[in-house]
């Protein structure tokens, strides 16, 4: 800046070191403020707010998602929305539905993830039936129609995969004691989380279903629980070869024939 | 020292000379740069005319132009995501256009903060405010690094959390919410705090335009500095003050081109000089230009813009 030369003095050189310790010490705070808000936002999505389909896992979303809106434009539902500040709870700018409001159409060519010009809607998802926006829950069993034991079933029939990802489970109604109950059961591995039966549920105000992340709505299947009638369980069936027990003498089985003889008998007893 | 003219309005000489619109043409061609790209996104959402879709981070023109920010780009990058190549391309386009003509030309052309600030900087001036905290010209560096640190330790785009660039032109196409919040703070700052406080000093996006086109082709020429009469109206306009100094104080053997990386090539300068010292030209015109001759009012001048 300064047009003449002039020799570097220690004042300089004290005034520049200062002078970028204020600078970096200013920013820093500033960069831990930013951090502070980056790192809140990947656990503020909430749990209405659904991402559109082949969204990143959220941590990776936000590295990705550069909150240009071209997703939103090209959902011919206008289902989705970008989050506004203060407004929407997902991370200002990036883009979102509500299922109860607009749920997922589940669109054939899925414009939105060809839309997405940096991959934070993956582009390996082709078929729409892989998308996994979330996980439909039947959250309120108390109210519930068919839960209740009438027929409503409006949430199975608009499902798109209907059958497979909700199906209606009969059980037997012990309250009027000669009536089924179709009990409408979401099946995750075939679940989308387009959110229409969400949508559809012909409750007042809040759906009986409900679409969840799977973060929330899933558990971890325990490792170390075998389910025999799934798999063989090795440490059964492989290592350990126990003697079978059959009745019959020698065994200790005292109530079939042949078994172990008593120390005694009481008296007038006919034995077995 | 100051003269009568120095103390008389910023460009009432070129007016009177030029004319008004001669002495506002690149203000005038800038506001309408500003509102033209703007424009073109609004014409979707207001019209139906989906020419331009998306917004100044990401946008699809006419369904093949492909065009993303990028320093947007290279947080997610340093954020571990590497993007489809839509978004590389559209990048690689922007990157190369505005290396080309001037890294800050955004700032002065297109993104829609800036009449913002210009606004708060003519109230700021309107009311004689004091200039207030001046951080130190690197402060927008150390921004930058920040901003690329806080990506790749949260692993997120993480400017595009606080940006008030994107914040208002997001909201102006896709819906405000509290985003305005953002834009008032800055319009505050730099009405009240800190004199040209945001895009001069801190804002890290122009801080990463500026190093793109630190090597750009269009500049802004001194070249006529020998006329120069130290009306100081060139430094009152330009929101870089300090870029003006060494092509326009510079000796025989001086450049006379503005190199600095901080020069918006907004052409306010051009503008306001009733003696059409400056114009625009490319980094490699080698037009002989003879410094001024030194008179002692010229030193004096200097030191007070040293001082400034």
């Amino acid at each position: 800046m300064s047009a003449a030369k002039r020799t570097v003095t220690p004042m300089d050189r004290r005034r520049f070191l200062q002078d970028t310790a204020r600078g970096v010490a200013g920013c820093a705070l500033a960069g831990m403020g930013l951090g502070w808000m980056a790192t809140s936002q990947v656990r503020a999505l909430p749990a209405q707010a659904l991402r559109p389909p082949g969204a990143l896992p959220e941590e990776d979303f936000l590295a990705a998602c550069i909150r240009c809106g071209l997703c939103v434009r090209d959902c011919p539902y206008d289902t989705l929305s970008l989050a506004e500040l203060g407004v929407d709870a997902p991370a200002t700018g990036t883009p979102f539905f509500t299922a109860r409001d607009v749920p997922c159409e589940m669109c054939d060519d899925i414009p939105c993830v060809v839309a997405c010009p940096t991959g934070a809607l993956d582009h390996g998802l082709d078929r729409i039936d892989d998308a996994r926006m979330g996980v439909a829950v039947l959250i309120d069993q108390e109210r519930c129609l068919n839960a209740l034991g009438l027929r409503c079933d409006v949430c199975y029939r608009v499902c798109p995969i209907i059958d497979e990802a909700i199906t209606l489970e009969q059980s037997h109604n012990a309250r009027s004691g000669h009536h089924a109950i179709f009990m409408p059961t979401v099946h995750a591995d075939k679940c989308t989380g387009c959110g229409k039966c969400e949508k559809s549920c012909v409750l007042p105000g809040e759906a009986a279903i409900k679409v969840l992340p799977h973060r929330i709505a899933l558990a971890e299947a325990a490792e170390h629980y075998k389910l025999g009638w799934e798999e063989n369980n090795p440490l059964v069936d492989e290592l350990i070869d126990l003697p079978d027990r059959l009745p019959g003498p020698g065994t200790d089985n005292l109530s079939s024939p042949g078994g172990f003889e008593p120390a005694f008998k009481l008296p007038g007893g006919s034995g077995q | 020292m100051s003269s009568i003219k120095t103390r008389s309005p910023v460009g009432t000489e070129a007016i009177a000379v030029k004319g008004w619109i001669m002495a506002h043409r690149f203000l005038i061609l800038r506001r309408v740069s500003q509102a033209f790209f703007l424009s073109l996104f609004l014409i979707g959402p207001w019209f139906g005319l989906w020419w331009v879709k998306g917004n100044l981070s990401g946008s699809m023109t006419l369904g093949i132009l492909p065009l993303t920010d990028p320093f947007i780009t290279l947080q997610s990058l340093v954020a571990g995501h590497w993007p489809e190549l839509t978004a590389l391309i559209g990048a690689l386009i922007v990157g190369v256009t505005y290396a080309l003509i001037g890294g800050r030309v955004y700032c002065a052309w297109v993104c829609p903060i800036n009449p913002v600030t210009d606004a708060a900087h003519w109230l700021h001036e309107k009311l004689g405010m004091p200039k207030g905290w001046q951080p130190k010209p690197r402060t927008r560096y150390y921004m930058l690094g920040m901003v690329l640190a806080v990506s790749a330790a949260t692993g997120t785009i993480a400017w595009e959390i606080v940006n008030p660039i994107s914040m208002l032109h997001r909201g102006l196409i896709f819906g405000m919410g509290f985003a305005w919040a953002f834009v008032l703070g800055v319009f505050v700052m730099d009405f009240v705090l800190a004199r040209r406080g945001w895009c001069g000093h801190l804002c890290p996006v122009g801080a990463f335009y500026g190093l793109l086109g630190s090597k750009s082709l269009l500049r802004v020429t001194a070249d006529k500095r020998a006329a120069c009469d130290d009306c100081m109206d060139c430094f009152a306009v330009c929101p870089e003050m300090h870029v003006i100094t060494p092509a326009l104080r510079g000796a025989d053997d001086d450049t006379p081109l503005i190199l600095s990386p901080d020069c918006t090539n907004c052409g306010r300068c051009i503008d306001v000089c009733s003696v059409d010292v400056f114009r625009f030209t490319h980094r490699f015109d080698k037009t002989p230009s003879p410094g001024r001759v030194r008179t002692p009012s010229s030193t004096s001048a200097q030191k007070a813009n040293k001082a400034a």
